[in-house]
This record gives C-alpha cells, sequence and structure tokens, in this order.
C-alpha cells in the first residue's frame, strides 16, 4: 500500500472534486452503489435523503481515513475503512431517526446498508489511503455530488412518471394515469438502464465531437 | 412478416365485427404509436428506416389484439412504446429481442396501469354493444361454483361473440389466420400444435378428475387467448426456439404454464406471462438441442457470441 506514496502522486483537489461528478460518476461510469440507488430513488425526497447521508458518510470516512493513512497496514486497510465508515453511518441513521422519524422509518435497512455502499469504500481505497486531506475532502465532494445528481435524475423519472409529483409536489396535469410500474422495482431498473445509456450515448456524442474538433484543428 | 399481417386479417375482421369502435380505437393507436416508435429508434439508432420489414406493424397488432376494448388511449400508445423501445430495440433491434416485444408492451402497461387493464376493465357496464356488459367468460368461470360446464356458451366462444381483450374471442378466425400462416410456413406448426395439445390434455385431465368445473377441455380450447397465442404470439420467430425439437418443449411449457395460471393464479389468463417466461428460457432450450451434424460424433459446440444459438 501506499504510505511511501507522495503528496504529489494522484490527481489534483480540484480534479478530483470534476472527475467524480460526471467524468466517474460513481452510477453512470463507475456503477457503484446501484443497491441504494435503486431501492430509495422512487421518490426525490427519499432519494435526495439518501444522497445526504452518503455525502456526509463519504466525506467523514474520506477526511478520516486520509489523516490516518500514515498509519495504515496494507493487510488491514479494508478493516479499518470499513470500522471507519461504520462510525459515521451510524451517526447518520441516528441523527435520521431522530429528526427525520418517517424519513427513517421509509428508508428502512438502506441508511445501515450504507456502510457496504462500494462509493465509499472505493473513494477511500482509491483516493483518501493515498492523498492529501484536502485532496480526499474535494474527492468525496465530486463523489457526492455525482451521486446525489445520479439519485436526482433516477428519482425525477420515476417519481414523475410514478405519481406524478416532484419533491411531493403536483407537476403532472390531474388526469395523469400514475405509471405504477415506475414506482416498483422493475421501473428502478428501467430508468436506470435507459438514463445510463443516454449517459453513454451523450458521452459518446461529446467524444466523437472533441475527436473531430481536434482533427479539424489540426488539418486548419 | 407480411405473412403475419395477413394471417392477422381474419382476427381483425372478426374483433372489428365483434366490438366495433372499441376495437377500431385500440389497433389504430397501437398500429400508429409502434410505427412511430419505430421510426423515432431506427432514426435514433441511426440505421436504415426498418418499417419495410413490417414488424412493427405485427407487433402493434398483436398488441393492439391483446388489449381490453375498454382501455385509454394511452395504454396503448405507452404499451406501443415499452413494445418497440424496451421489448426490441433496446435489444438491438429485429432478431436481437429475447422476449416477445408485443408481450412486452402488455405487461409493461398491465403493471402500469393495472386497473386499465385487469378483469373488471373489461366490463363497460351502461355501453351500448351488449358484449362488453358483461364479464369475459374465463372471469366468470372463476367466481361461478361447481355448476358444470355451461354448453351453450361454446358456440359463441368458438365464434368470437364474447367479452375479451379485442383479438382473442374468436377461435375461428384465429385458427383460420393461424392455419394459413402455418401452411405458408411464416409460423412452426409444432408450437400451436405442442400448446393446443398440452392445453387439452391438462384441460382433459381436469375434466377427468373434477367433472363438475365450468370449464371443459373445449371451453379452455376456445376461450381466453388460447388460440390467438398460440398460432400469433408464442410463434415469433425471433423469441422461440430454434430446432423443431425445441419447439415441441417451448410450445408445450407455454401450453402447461397457460393452465396453471389459469387454475391457479389471481389472473383468469395467462398467456402473457406464460409466453414471456417460455422466452426467458429459450436460449436454454437451444442450447440443450443442438442438433448433431451428419456424420459428426458430438453435438456442434455453442459458440459464445450467438447467445448459446446454434
Amino acid at each position: 500500500m501506499s504510505k511511501h506514496i507522495g503528496q504529489g502522486d494522484g490527481p489534483a483537489p480540484l480534479e478530483r472534486l470534476i472527475n467524480g461528478i460526471l467524468p466517474e460518476n460513481p452510477v453512470y461510469r463507475q456503477i457503484l452503489g446501484i443497491c441504494p440507488t435503486l431501492a430509495v430513488s422512487n421518490s426525490m425526497e427519499s432519494a435526495m435523503t439518501m444522497a445526504g447521508a452518503v455525502a456526509f458518510v463519504l466525506l467523514g470516512s474520506n477526511l478520516v481515513v486520509s489523516l490516518i493513512r500514515g498509519l495504515l497496514k496494507p493487510h488491514l486497510r479494508i478493516l479499518v475503512f470499513t470500522l471507519t465508515i461504520a462510525t459515521f453511518v451510524t451517526i447518520a441513521d441516528r441523527f435520521l431517526a431522530a429528526y427525520m422519524h418517517e424519513m427513517s422509518r421509509k428508508l428502512g435497512p438502506y441508511v445501515p446498508l450504507i456502510i457496504v455502499n462500494c462509493i465509499i469504500i472505493a473513494r477511500c481505497e482509491v483516493c483518501a489511503a493515498k492523498q492529501s486531506v484536502f485532496t480526499a475532502a474535494a474527492d468525496a465532494i465530486g463523489q457526492s455530488l455525482g451521486f446525489a445528481l445520479a439519485m436526482a435524475t433516477i428519482a425525477t423519472v420515476r417519481e414523475l412518471l410514478g405519481f406524478g409529483t416532484w419533491f411531493g409536489l403536483a407537476v403532472m396535469p390531474k388526469a395523469w394515469p400514475a405509471w405504477v410500474v415506475m414506482i416498483l422495482p422493475p421501473g428502478a431498473f428501467l430508468a436506470l438502464g435507459l438514463l445510463m445509456g443516454a449517459v453513454n450515448w451523450i458521452a459518446a456524442a461529446w467524444a466523437a465531437k472533441s475527436a473531430g474538433g481536434g482533427e479539424e484543428a489540426k488539418k486548419a | 412478416m407480411i405473412d403475419v399481417l395477413i394471417g392477422l386479417a381474419p382476427v381483425l375482421v372478426a374483433a372489428v365485427a365483434v366490438f366495433r369502435w372499441y376495437a377500431l380505437k385500440q389497433i389504430v393507436v397501437c398500429l400508429a404509436c409502434c410505427l412511430l416508435a419505430e421510426a423515432i429508434f431506427s432514426a435514433m439508432r441511426r440505421r436504415a428506416m426498418s418499417l419495410g420489414d413490417f414488424s412493427a406493424a405485427v407487433t402493434g397488432m398483436i398488441l393492439a389484439f391483446s388489449l381490453p376494448p375498454s382501455a385509454p388511449w394511452y395504454v396503448g400508445a405507452v404499451g406501443s412504446f415499452a413494445a418497440i423501445g424496451l421489448g426490441k430495440c433496446a435489444f438491438g433491434g429485429l432478431g436481437q429481442n429475447i422476449f416477445n416485444p408485443a408481450m412486452v408492451g402488455r405487461a409493461f402497461v398491465m403493471i402500469c396501469f393495472a386497473s386499465a387493464m385487469g378483469a373488471s376493465a373489461y366490463v363497460i357496464p351502461g355501453a351500448s354493444l351488449d358484449v362488453v356488459t358483461q364479464a369475459t367468460p374465463l372471469t366468470a368461470a372463476k367466481s361461478a361454483g361447481g355448476a358444470g360446464p355451461d354448453w351453450s356458451m361454446l358456440w359463441p366462444l368458438f365464434v368470437g361473440n364474447v367479452n375479451g381483450s379485442v383479438g382473442e374471442t374468436s377461435a375461428l378466425a384465429c385458427l383460420l389466420g393461424g392455419l394459413y400462416l402455418c401452411f405458408r410456413r411464416a409460423a412452426k406448426w409444432e408450437i400451436p400444435l405442442a400448446m393446443l395439445a398440452t392445453v387439452a390434455t391438462v384441460a382433459g385431465l381436469g375434466d377427468w378428475l373434477g367433472p363438475r368445473h365450468p370449464l371443459s377441455v373445449l371451453h379452455h380450447l376456445t376461450g381466453g387467448a388460447v388460440m390467438l397465442g398460440a398460432f400469433f404470439i408464442a410463434t415469433d420467430p425471433v423469441s422461440s426456439p430454434l430446432t423443431s425439437g425445441g419447439r415441441w418443449f417451448f410450445g408445450a411449457g407455454v401450453g402447461a404454464l397457460v393452465m396453471l395460471m389459469r387454475a391457479y393464479s389471481g389472473y383468469p389468463e395467462g398467456v402473457m406471462f406464460s409466453v414471456l417466461l417460455m422466452n426467458a428460457l429459450t436460449p436454454l432450450i437451444n442450447r440443450a438441442t443442438i442438433p448433431r451434424p451428419l456424420g459428426g460424433s458430438h453435438r456442434a459446440i455453442p459458440s459464445q457470441t450467438t447467445n448459446g444459438a446454434p
């Protein structure tokens, strides 16, 4: 492992932050954290609560792991990550139960399950265990924003079609027939799959455009 | 696929004769939306316009035939886009889909709009058309106790003058169109034969064991979507097995599942779910029935790239 790796290695803080949002989006590009993405994305409210909880846990554990990265032993590092994450998840879980009781009941086991959310373990392993506190924080913020973006897009599609509302506010016309399937688990898979397809399609179009643009610039 | 459209013509005539405007509405909506969806998705994929192979038209017709006459327009529209988009284009277009596109569309709207698709949606109280004011025969049989079969129902069930999904009511029309398909080899004869034989066998066993059941063998064969399913839905050349033995197994599986769902599930009819379930098994059936090459000592090894199909 990496305690000998110096400060200058790895992407810079700003690059980490921007990469997390779209180029390395945890859901659409890395396909991590799919379990909460599918399970709680049928309304904006629960999706955003989940995104907030994940952001808190990710930021906290990235900071702690980055601070103690000099002490990590290679064969024990995953254990240390998990313990750190579990601490922050417990805080988040108790906080939700105390101050947002309804939402805590609605999210059910998915808040405790953040412990095994691969996004967070992956960020500890990829970034926090190797880079400075500042970079780790930027990385956590970028990945959290990326996760929130993915949750927001999926939940928007599912809530609009399934309930005709957005954040509980009626958006669609009164006669809107609710697409019940979009609230049910199949709707999660369909929405995720189609949105992932759309993201890949846009990414491919951008790549083709920039490649084409580069060639044209060379010709000129 | 033009042969399938010709084969569907008698069903279309029967549907319009029985349900009039209700049938016409479903068919126009589904056909238009399926063709539109096909045009949009082929434009998105930058492929040549694939309307000319008529597969979208066939999907639209079969989807329309499987909807209740009372379904609002958006059921057909959403079902069509789900059928073409999720059922076919998401897999890579015609020839790549693992499920029957029309049944994917129907399953989607069935879960989406349960109140517009369930057994009670078939009844339109106070409609000027007598047929749609009563429950469908299979629903009625579910609630009827041990009164024994109603033999006077048999002739209406055969010609189609009963309530039901738009195109499923007339066994006669499905039989005529289906035999044309088999004769033209647009549909493989093993699937309908195996399916109908299995339905008859299971229903016959039921008759023998419990003679007071309201549905006899003939009721099971002519009622519901068995005839439409056997000839037009299960025989989809893309999502059904490639070998003769595989097709026998496929048809028998669909028939057995239909009888299982009719007898024990909450739904009165189960052709859609049966076909979808057996579609899911098709790659396995293909793999298990790879023919031995003449003079070869062992079966050809399936290539991973062709999804197990030889």
